[in-house]
């Protein structure tokens, strides 16, 4: 039976994975210092189609669907949840750069301690019984999203030896077609954990990497009361047929 | 430059799901059938954290451009559905079979351990999958992981393999860098 792996050792195999020759911009599927991904990532290249039918729609959404009180994770419980209070605010647009309008951002975050409120999640820090982590909002018509939260703990997990998770927001988006479809994880800026992170460290490009990371941004802290982060984010495509494409 | 995709990672299970977000119509409805299946990783085994979700045609051929898929309210088919795997890797939607020439689920695959997510289609068994072109420019082994197979009850089932023998037949779409 052989130790867990150390942190030196994943180190080793993210910057020999770093040092390939073509960086990746989207994550690489097979990056093996993330163990979980051994068994889960396919081998045979994807195929190349053209979008049709229900692939060109995205699902739509509305005000009957999300509350706007969903986009406060601060407020849902009764009690002032334990941590720093922070806003992350940003656009949502596609490849061409034009706003995703009204449509659903899904966010799910760890607690102050790094604790989630999921029964699989048995890090021995607390659970704060005023904060649940998890929030809803569409974009406005500009493609813009806010919520207000706590800033998420780092936490430990099972990757390997004294593995610890960077502070992270988990982000859930679509666009205005199926085919965008995308969900990823915010970071914070100057964490010392990003760079031992084999998640994060799955984009091999140091540039699409960043654009994990949000920055911070003093023009939207506000006065004794929370700290600024704003966070853009770019969807793939739209993937238009030959035919649109004029 | 476009934002890199992650993980779903563990814990997205208290944030995601919710309720009748499986339910595209209400299982008593005319015409409800099933869309099931079992997730599986490369060793055969069930993967128990994956979350799918389909877009489709109603059985008119037109896709929904609809709000309500949150707050279902059991009138209206949205053409959305949202599905977390049980402990068994095995999802469940109810819905409508899709109308059109060649019909097909859209379907996204997401998982812990898969570090973005997956598209595939799942193609309602029928005589019309001979003429479609993308069909047609597949091998069959790979062509069979992308049609649903008929249940005697109606339903329809479209296991999901992530790797290994007979490893699902996943997309990329022009226009993706
Ligand atoms: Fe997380």
């Amino acid at each position: 039976m052989t130790a867990d792996p150390s942190q030196r050792d994943i180190s080793a195999e993210i910057e020999a994975l770093h040092a390939g020759p073509a960086p990746a911009r989207q994550p690489i599927l097979s990056f093996t210092p993330y163990r979980s991904s051994t068994l889960r990532h396919p081998t045979r290249a994807p195929r190349r189609v053209d979008p049709e039918g229900a692939e060109l729609f995205a699902p739509v959404f509305g005000h009957c669907d999300v509350d706007p009180l969903e986009a406060d994770l601060t407020i849902r419980h009764g009690g002032v949840p334990i941590g720093e209070r922070i806003v992350v605010q940003g656009r949502v647009v596609d490849g061409d750069g034009r706003p995703v309008r009204r449509q659903l951002v899904e966010v799910w975050q760890a607690n102050a301690g790094g604790r989630y409120l999921h029964q699989r999640d048995q890090h021995p820090s607390p659970v704060d019984p005023n904060f649940t982590g998890v929030g809803r909002c569409l974009t406005d018509d500009d493609g813009g999203y806010r919520f207000v939260t706590i800033r998420p703990g780092p936490y430990p997990w099972r990757n390997h030896h004294n593995a610890w998770r960077p502070a992270h927001i988990h982000f859930s988006l679509f666009g205005t077609q199926f085919t965008q479809r995308l969900i990823t994880q915010m970071y914070f800026p100057g964490d010392p954990l990003s760079g031992l992170d084999p998640i994060y460290q799955s984009v091999t490009d140091p540039r699409d990497r960043e654009r994990l990371v949000a920055a911070y941004d003093h023009d939207l802290s506000e006065h004794e009361w929370l700290l600024g982060y704003r966070w853009d984010i770019v969807l793939s495509g739209p993937h238009r047929t030959p035919l649109d494409a004029s | 430059m476009t934002t890199p995709g992650q993980t779903i990672g563990p814990f997205y299970g208290y944030a995601l799901p919710y309720r009748r977000d499986h339910e595209l119509v209400p299982p008593a409805r005319p015409g409800a059938i099933r869309l099931h299946g079992t997730v599986f990783d490369g060793a055969g085994v069930p993967v128990p954290d994956a979350l799918l979700e389909i877009r489709q045609a109603g059985p008119d051929g037109v896709v929904p451009t609809v709000d309500g898929s949150i707050r279902r309210d059991g009138t209206r088919f949205t053409g959305w559905g949202r599905a977390g795997v049980d402990p068994g890797g095995h999802y469940s939607f109810t819905t409508l079979v899709p109308g059109g020439p060649v019909p097909f689920f859209a379907v996204v695959v997401f998982a812990r351990g898969l570090l973005d997510r997956l598209f595939t289609r799942a193609y309602v068994p029928g005589p019309g999958l001979g003429d479609d072109p993308f069909l047609a420019s597949l091998d069959p082994d790979e062509r069979a992981t992308l049609v649903a197979v008929a249940e005697p009850s109606g339903d329809l089932r479209f296991d999901i393999r992530l790797q290994g023998p007979g490893q699902t037949t996943f997309l990329t779409f022009e226009g993706t860098p």
